[in-house]
């Protein structure tokens, strides 16, 4: 049985409760939180766990990353907790489950990981991934599970994970570059938290990207473009790697504009708030990223994952700013076409 | 691809959906726009086929002229919802292909695969007057970089000839190496393949091909949209070791633009109002839909105007599958080419412009059975880059 | 019978009649699972008058006439039982449209792939309810079977939406049905005066031909949207229904069934369907939709699921290809269901013998339920694909189909657009009196019973 690593004594040394003081979404005084959060350690009852939007950041918060997030998903879990309405759970658990087929390229030592998102098949292609592109991984065999954190199930993530990981080893994969920021997440940050040994090396896609514009680097036409970036949950578990955005902007000649809610202080797609809380919430979140984006002058808002592109596309272009993901946006810039486009409206009269 | 189609082609739910172009805005499958009765429709050709397969109804003319009428323009293709649905066109040549085997096809088609076989081309003329049109045209030879191939309307058919006339002349005009095989030229064999006749078919491959190889070409430049769709996508499975002697096949409307666009070829002002019909073997299927409307395009004066429908959903001219020389489609104001040159015609333009000389001459002809000679006029795109060229 | 051809000619013309093997096995037979059954001619009129002439000489010769729109009803309606002449309308083709009046009228061939892009063509702000049959589907047929289509949830069935017929009997009189027959205008099917059209909608044609039919059209907002609702409980679907059309606001609701693709296993997926002329209008609906089902939310026991702008234009499609492509999950090419009209609150127990049968027969199953009419009922359709290749597939379905309707009409539901063996059921199970009154107009209008034999024949 995978079990958390989980030490109890961090939390109680823990002056700052950053997890819950920090969080964006509930809102709690220092000693407020102090005491919800000893509950959730004790396995108790605690506001937060009904009130968890599941945004992951408090993974980030955690200074001591003793995994506050985790916790919060198992005790979720423990107590029948269900963060969004039971079918939709269902349907997730269901719709990403194992069944046999192994969707797989040309696949060698180097691979890419496309997890379960047809995106990337439609992303991955041109010079950035001229030297990659046949040795691809897809479909709910290689599905890195995370999203079950949103539903409570971490029990899902304990049956699946080791499979997943036991079936990208079979393909004799010896390095994996994760194009969804998730699957790296997964696989540094879960997997470990989790003592899941990996038999291969994960490569979050920001570094092959930078690898290869650095390759290309006499092809870069600086784009001199604003931009917002738009930071995912997933981008919680592995804050070690934000630094690739930047790197990434520099190389292009794009500029990140200075925002609210922007780094430690993203607001999330709010897709998984509108099914978990309500169109309420999610719909002030949303407003309040945008008019951010908007208030910082952005032209463009920069997508990592395509779970937030696909919840948030079609509101960013009714604001005026062309919405992207990171990989088209170096494809921009070394004079390749954006391949994600947003949908056409779908006004069917 | 027998055995292929006779296991699959059950699948046909025969909702119609194929009948349709994406709109809805009119019937878009040329035979079941000719003959309104279901049997023509590809779900009723495919329905037919299936129960001749299972013995369910004995072989008859009708019903190979319902199989043969189907102008292979791939509509039912882009339109039928089912995963099949890019198989739809080779179950088709399929069982014409076991028709073909079988002895069982209409004296039309026969007499198209014996005059192809006898003369080297459908309209049974003369193999020595192939060039007759050519009137000085150099004869391809190894270090030209283009062959021009230009097929049997183009060699033969008066329409076809002032089209392979003006294409020659501007590609003379804009100093492009080139030659034609002249006398030697054989049928390129997109017809007799969609007829289902593969041992024909393989022999004209096999024949153009070693030809091809014997002069080195390594380009080919096509008149026909049809030669263009054969060679570029069958050919390689006959007689030819791509691996070994490759060449590549343009359709002279990508020539002519890239010429254009290198300023090789100078436009000067043409005023029209012109309308564009996107051959099936260029549109549907070689996804070729905006050179020859870049071309036109380029030229000051013109004004492009679309007809309802246009690229996936045009309409077919009625005359693929070799029905430009047999027309089984032909009779009265319901054939697609007179169908189509009222739409045409709706749109206001003066010119109907063609990149096929198959559409060149169906609608040649439709024109006059319409009686819009005085108001429109069919030209191929290579006839007004000729027209336009600018003196200077 | 080389008279009857030959005629056919002289009055059609000799392009439009064929006695030929090829369109006799073509229209002896639908997509569905009913036994063929091959006409002696098919036949195409163009005109009321050439209809008229075709019925004169099918009285003369004592043979029958089917009327037939496309033959997309799968339980086999147009296939001619006793043979005679399958009339073919789609050659029928004119429309009209009354824009101040809301309504056009249209010829028995026209098909909902014209009229629609007629409408969004010419008249944008105009639209009809546009069924899940494919695109080639007539009005007249749709409306002869009660059809429904997208604004059924609000309108009631298609056939409720019609306003006004031009009917050749079956003796060859025209006959104009509703205010038509009075006045020039096409308003109304009968009202204010005895309403003449139920003597043929829902008749397939036993008792007549529809040579032109008034049809209501309704304003078409500027947008559309579609919502997804999602529930793991069959028993609350009723009361989920009832809380939407509550709202009075939902252009359609279809909540779907099947235990493939894996999303759907499990669960119930309900679209809900909202129009508006303007973002806050639409806004404002979804809104009401979710509040309306506040309830469940909070017990977890239903939610919105967001849908991907990647999936919003197959699910928004008229007609829906989706629906089409069941036919051939199995690669089959074939599937047929028993349609119900319901109860809602009978949903939970249609569901779990659609189940029951599948497992049973070892079918592929899915069911999509339809509100009709603001929440009175629902089409609920016990759907089984089968493989045309493979007869015992087919038999398996028939059989599972033929237990549908017996357990439908069990459980108090009416079965649409029934086969023979399903009117035969419905008859059994009616009035008598209304039995021998549907027995005495069908015997007073059409006196030779040359009218597509075999349907609702009351004995």
């Amino acid at each position: 049985m995978l079990e958390l690593k989980f030490d109890k004594t961090k939390c109680a040394d823990c002056k700052a409760v950053s997890c819950l003081v920090k969080c964006q979404y509930m809102h709690f005084d220092r000693d407020t939180a102090r005491t919800e959060w000893q509950k959730v350690v004790n396995g108790e009852d605690s506001q937060v766990l009904h009130d968890c939007a599941t945004c992951y950041s408090c993974e980030e918060y955690c200074p001591f990353g003793n995994h506050p997030f985790y916790l919060i998903v198992e005790r979720q879990e423990e107590k029948g907790i269900l963060p969004a309405p039971r079918p939709i759970t269902t349907m997730w658990i269901n719709q990403c489950q194992p069944i046999g087929r192994f969707t797989v390229g040309k696949v060698e030592e180097k691979a890419m990981s496309f997890c379960f998102l047809p995106q990337f098949g439609i992303l991955a292609g041109g010079k950035l991934f001229e030297d990659i592109a046949w040795s691809s991984i897809f479909g709910q065999e290689f599905f890195c599970n995370a999203v079950y954190l949103h539903f409570a199930r971490m029990s899902v993530i304990r049956d699946r994970l080791p499979k997943v990981i036991e079936n990208i080893a079979k393909q004799g994969i010896k390095e994996l570059v994760c194009l969804h920021d998730e699957c790296y997440g997964t696989f540094t940050s879960l997997a470990p938290a989790y003592g899941i040994e990996l038999p291969f090396k994960p490569v979050h896609y920001y570094e092959h990207l930078y690898d290869k514009l650095k390759e290309l680097k006499d092809e870069i036409q600086p784009l001199n473009v604003k931009v917002a970036y738009f930071r995912n949950c997933s981008a919680r578990l592995i804050p070690e790697t934000d630094h690739f955005v930047d790197d990434i902007f520099g190389l292009i000649g794009v500029d990140r504009v200075q925002r609210e809610y922007d780094h430690e202080n993203a607001l999330c797609c709010a897709e998984l708030i509108r099914v978990s809380k309500g169109p309420e919430m999610a719909d002030d979140v949303q407003k309040r990223n945008l008019d951010d984006m908007l208030k910082a002058g952005a032209e463009y808002c920069v997508f990592n994952c395509p779970g937030c592109w696909d919840s948030m596309v079609e509101k960013v272009v009714k604001t005026g700013i062309k919405p992207i993901h990171m990989i088209d946006l170096c494809k921009l810039a070394i004079g390749e076409e954006q391949a994600l486009t947003p949908p056409e409206p779908a006004l069917e009269v | 691809m027998t055995q292929d189609y006779a296991s699959q082609i059950h699948r046909c739910f025969r909702c119609g959906y194929c009948k349709f172009p994406t709109d809805y805005s009119s019937l878009n499958c040329p035979s079941f726009r000719r003959f309104r009765f279901d049997s023509y429709s590809t779900g009723g050709r495919l329905w037919l086929i299936y129960a001749w397969l299972r013995n369910e109804i004995d072989w008859s003319e009708h019903l190979a002229e319902i199989l043969y009428a189907c102008t292979t323009c791939k509509n039912c293709v882009e339109q039928c919802p089912m995963k099949f649905s890019t198989d739809i066109v080779d179950w088709i040549v399929g069982a014409r292909s076991d028709m073909v085997e079988k002895g069982r096809i209409p004296p039309q088609v026969a007499r198209f695969f014996e005059a192809v076989h006898g003369y080297g081309n459908p309209l049974k003329l003369l193999r020595s007057d192939r060039a007759a049109w050519a009137d000085g045209t150099k004869k391809y030879e190894p270090g030209d970089e283009y062959l021009f191939y230009v097929g049997c309307l183009g060699s033969y058919d008066e329409n076809g000839q002032k089209m392979a006339r003006s294409l020659a002349d501007v590609l003379s005009a804009a100093g492009v190496s080139f030659g034609i095989l002249g006398n030697e030229e054989e049928c390129c064999g997109n017809e007799v393949y969609m007829l289902g006749e593969m041992g024909l078919f393989q022999t004209l491959a096999e024949k153009n091909n070693q030809q091809f190889k014997e002069l080195s070409v390594t380009n080919i430049v096509t008149l026909s949209p049809h030669a263009y769709n054969v060679m570029k996508n069958n050919y390689h499975q006959f007689g030819a070791d791509f691996a070994e002697y490759h060449y590549t096949v343009y359709h002279y409307t990508q020539l002519l633009y890239g010429l254009i666009k290198e300023n090789k070829i100078r436009l000067s002002n043409n005023k029209a109002k012109v309308t564009y019909q996107d051959p099936c073997f260029l549109g549907r299927y070689n996804q070729i839909y905006d050179e020859p409307r870049q071309i036109l395009q380029s030229i000051p004066g013109i004004e492009l105007v679309e007809m309802e429908r246009n690229r996936e959903n045009s309409f077919c001219c009625g005359g693929g599958s070799g029905n430009f020389v047999m027309d089984l489609l032909a009779g009265g104001k319901d054939s697609p080419s007179r169908a189509r040159v009222r739409e045409a015609h709706d749109t206001g333009a003066e010119v109907l412009a063609v990149a096929c000389p198959s559409c060149l001459t169906m609608f040649t002809d439709a024109i006059k059975a319409e009686d819009l000679d005085d108001k429109l006029v069919v030209k191929g795109i290579s006839q007004i880059v000729k027209e336009s060229l600018s003196s200077k | 019978m080389s008279d009857i051809y030959a005629t056919l000619q002289e009055i059609v013309g000799k392009d439009y009649v064929s006695n030929q093997a090829e369109e006799r096995y073509f229209y002896g037979r639908d997509p569905g699972l009913m036994p063929p059954h091959e006409p002696d001619y098919v036949v195409m009129p163009r005109t009321t008058e050439e209809v008229q002439e075709i019925i004169r000489l099918a009285n003369k010769e004592k043979v029958a006439v089917v009327p037939k729109g496309a033959g997309l009803s799968l339980t086999g309606l147009v296939i001619p039982q006793i043979g005679g002449i399958v009339m073919d309308m789609k050659r029928m083709e004119g429309i009209e449209v009354n824009e101040a009046g809301r309504y056009v009228i249209v010829e028995g061939g026209v098909t909902h792939a014209a009229l629609k892009s007629h409408l969004q063509k010419n008249y944008p702000h105009l639209r009809h309810s546009i069924p899940d049959s494919p695109p080639i589907a007539t009005i007249v047929a749709n409306a002869v079977i009660h059809g429904q289509g997208r604004l059924t949830q609000q309108r009631g069935f298609n056939s409720d939406m019609v306003s006004g017929l031009e009917v050749v009997l079956p003796t060859g009189e025209v006959c104009r049905i509703g205010s038509c027959a009075v006045s020039s205008y096409w308003f109304s099917k009968g009202p204010p005066m005895p309403d003449l059209s139920g003597l043929f909608l829902g008749w397939f044609g036993t008792t007549g031909v529809i040579t032109r039919l008034g049809m209501k059209l309704y304003p078409c907002k500027k947008m559309r949207d579609v919502m997804l609702y999602i529930t793991d409980r069959a028993e609350l679907i009723p009361d989920i229904i009832r809380k939407l059309s509550h709202t009075e606001m939902m252009e359609d609701i279809v909540v779907s069934c099947a235990p493939l693709p894996l999303r759907f296993k499990g669960v119930f997926n309900m679209l809900v369907y909202i129009t508006g002329d303007s973002e806050e209008e639409l806004e404002f609906k979804r809104k009401m939709a979710w509040d309306a089902l506040r309830e469940y939310f909070e017990s977890r026991d239903g939610g919105f699921m967001g849908v991907s702008p990647y999936m919003k234009p197959s699910l928004l499609a008229m007609p829906s290809k989706d629906t089409t492509r069941f036919a051939d999950v199995s690669k089959g090419g074939g599937f047929e269901y028993s349609g119900p009209i319901a109860p809602i609150e009978k949903y939970p127990q249609y569901v779990k013998k659609l189940e029951e049968l599948a497992s049973k027969y070892n079918l592929f199953y899915s069911s999509a339920a339809r509100v009709i009419d603001g929440g009175h009922s629902m089409m609920f359709s016990f759907s089984y694909t089968f493989n045309r290749a493979d007869p015992d597939t087919m038999n398996r379905a028939k059989t599972a189909l033929d237990e549908a309707a017996e357990f439908a009409l069990d459980e108090g539901g009416v079965i649409w657009k029934p086969n023979l063996n399903e009117q035969r059921m419905v008859m059994e199970r009616m009035d008598p009196n209304t039995l021998k009154l549907l027995g005495k107009i069908k015997q007073l209008l059409d006196p030779n019973g040359i009218m597509n034999p075999g349907n609702w024949e009351a004995k």
